[in-house]
């Protein structure tokens, strides 16, 4: 008898020393994923502050090799770019989003979430060739307007989604008032459902907003880049992201620690939208219902 | 006004739809219209990809996948380099960041308190924020260096003297930095997932098991793994496709050298990395084509991964929506 509780109670030890160390792996392993945003965000301000200088942000480049000038064409660039694919991918997800919500409770709005869902997976590399088929090859030009439609692909699948979940949140007591008067549906959707679950949209667009503003890779072969400062969407553009994949790569110490600059102001405006979002709309956008 | 039980349902769903108006089937049409466009974008972007790549597919028929001499120069293209680089790096970066995104999963919900559970969860959250390049800025100047100076001799020392894929001389560019890169972008995808399928195994499961006397470990393997497995695998999938098309953060620390990797340290080419590399100096039409055929494998590769993993998520998750923003 003494024996067999000397035995279990060094096994119940062991499961115990089991279940500590254990929890001390997971403890570990949280603090092994977040340790690379505290350095990220640490080597940004200490390689980037320096350069982050009003003449970065209001000067055309130098001629390549010469120091100092700005990149101002690149932030215009962006600014203009995301702004088109917002204007050109919003009214088109917050659609198809809306046609989700309130047709798509069948096997083909299944199909159709299914299909959004795996155009949101597809490399943005691919989309932006896509564009380069579809509208610099025809056209023997790159142009700004390629590159921005390549952005409102990417954006339309994250707002879509977003926008059908915020409809559906809506409480159903609004819309059977609206009904009880007599309005009809798109009436009621426009005017009741939509207006209601706007701040829920708005987060979504911010959202893909920060991830179409760091986007370079379907950039490269569709608005390509330029030198100077230029709103021309029939002409290649400069981009943020973009000029940081060829400075980072590039020859130059200024251009590396301009490069360091640039990621810099992308990554405070991406964290100031992802907090603002945050604030918005709690955890609720990116948290399963 | 008087609704007999008769015609109750008949005259409930009246009543819901608001009657027929012709602006209601405009309306239907004008947003079923825009969902349309993602099945158009869909066709497109295939159509597209084979069609300019028509003559790439034609030449080289099989031997373009299976191939591993790719040399523009002499006419000899064969993506199997670029293939090796893709499942190396995407397999070993999905191998180790599944292993922490679910260690860090089951810690925020069932160790950690809820105080400290919310910032960590965000702050990985976070991470899928941050731009590929400037990931790969920050792999050259930052990661590279380290790689180089004090886990390459590591690996070198210990590793290295049994197995010679893990010698050889550290490089900043190459592999290593590659699937380091790569593993720390997909960390967030994965625990996102993995972090609500565990999440959603119900709580009398774990109350059962505690109350026979287990420890929150034993509980963890026996009523939670078992039941979060296939979403968990699903969300690993998931990453796996961000991974595979993962391009400019690989293109600046990969190396890009077209010759399949000998050691952990040598530099290669992932499919999307050479595209990114080398598309704009294309040596003519031929070339042009050959790439736009390596883009064509990525995505069928991609299109075929990404269904797998939503068909896994979704049976999950059935019945339950997911709003999932990578």
């Amino acid at each position: 008898m003494m024996l067999t509780n000397a035995a279990s109670q060094a096994r119940f030890q062991r499961r115990k020393f089991v279940d500590r160390g254990m929890t001390a792996v997971m403890a570990l392993a949280a603090l092994l994923a977040v340790i690379p945003l505290v350095l990220i965000v640490f080597h940004l301000l200490v390689n980037g502050l320096g350069s982050l200088t009003p003449a970065l942000l209001i000067e055309d480049p130098n001629s390549p090799g010469r120091a100092g000038g700005g990149v101002r064409n690149a932030i215009t660039g962006s600014v203009v770019m995301v702004g088109l694919a917002l204007a050109i991918g919003a009214p088109v997800a917050i659609g198809c989003g809306v046609f989700l919500a309130e047709y798509g409770q069948n096997r083909l709005g299944t199909v159709l979430r299914f299909l959004v869902d795996v155009l949101a997976g597809m490399p943005s590399i691919t989309i932006g060739l896509f564009m380069y088929a579809l509208i610099v090859l025809p056209n023997k030009q790159f142009m700004a307007i390629a590159g921005a439609l390549a952005l409102a692909i990417i954006l339309l699948p994250i707002v879509a989604r977003i926008t059908e979940e915020m409809l559906l949140l809506v409480p159903r007591s609004l819309r059977e008032a609206a009904y009880a008067l007599g309005a009809p549906r798109w009436k009621t959707v426009l005017t009741i459902v939509l207006p209601t679950a706007l701040p829920g949209i708005v987060t979504g667009l911010m959202l893909a907003l920060s991830r179409i503003a760091g986007e370079a890779a379907p950039l490269l072969f569709t608005s390509l880049g330029n030198q100077f400062t230029s709103t021309d969407l029939l002409r290649p553009i400069d981009a943020l992201p973009s000029r940081i994949y060829s400075y980072a790569s590039g020859p130059f110490d200024y251009w590396h620690e301009q490069a360091w600059a640039m990621s810099l102001l992308l990554v405070l405006f991406i964290l100031l939208v992802s907090l603002a979002v945050r604030a918005i709309a709690g955890s609720k956008v990116t948290v399963r219902q | 006004m008087a609704v007999t039980k008769a015609d109750g349902p008949r005259a409930a769903r009246t009543v819901i739809t608001g009657g027929r108006h012709i602006a209601d089937t405009l309306f239907g049409g004008i947003t079923g219209g825009a969902a349309a466009v993602v099945l158009l974008i869909i066709i497109g972007l295939f159509y597209q990809l084979i069609y300019r790549s028509w003559s790439s597919i034609v030449d080289n028929g099989l031997g373009f996948i299976f191939g591993t001499v790719w040399n523009p120069s002499q006419g000899m293209y064969g993506a199997g380099v670029f293939i090796v680089g893709t499942a190396i790096t995407s397999v070993s970066a999905l191998i180790l960041a599944t292993i922490v995104a679910v260690l860090v999963a089951l810690y925020l919900v069932e160790i950690a308190p809820s105080w400290l559970a919310r910032p960590i969860g965000y702050m990985v959250e976070l991470l899928a924020a941050i731009p590929s390049v400037v990931y790969g800025l920050w792999g050259i100047y930052v990661l590279g260096p380290f790689l180089v100076n004090v886990v390459g001799p590591v690996i070198t020392n210990t590793l290295g003297l049994v197995i010679p894929f893990f010698s050889g001389t550290p490089r900043v560019t190459g592999l290593l930095p590659a699937i380091v890169v790569l593993t720390i972008m997909i960390v967030p995808t994965i625990m996102a997932i993995s972090r609500d399928v565990i999440g959603a195994v119900p709580g009398s499961q774990r109350e059962g098991i505690l109350a026979l006397g287990a420890t929150r470990w034993e509980m963890i393997q026996i009523a939670v793994i078992p039941y979060a497995r296939s979403g968990v695998i699903g969300g690993a999938i998931l990453g796996l496709a961000r991974a595979v098309g993962e391009t400019l953060a690989v293109t600046l620390v990969i190396g890009n050298r077209a010759a399949i990797a000998d050691s952990i340290f040598a530099p290669t080419y992932t499919m999307a990395s050479v595209i990114a590399n080398q598309f704009q100096e294309a040596d003519g039409p031929t070339h042009r084509a050959a790439l736009l055929e390596v883009a064509l494998v990525l995505l069928v590769m991609t299109f075929l991964i990404n269904v797998v993993a939503r068909l896994l998520v979704w049976r999950v998750t059935n019945g339950q929506r997911a709003v999932v923003v990578e």
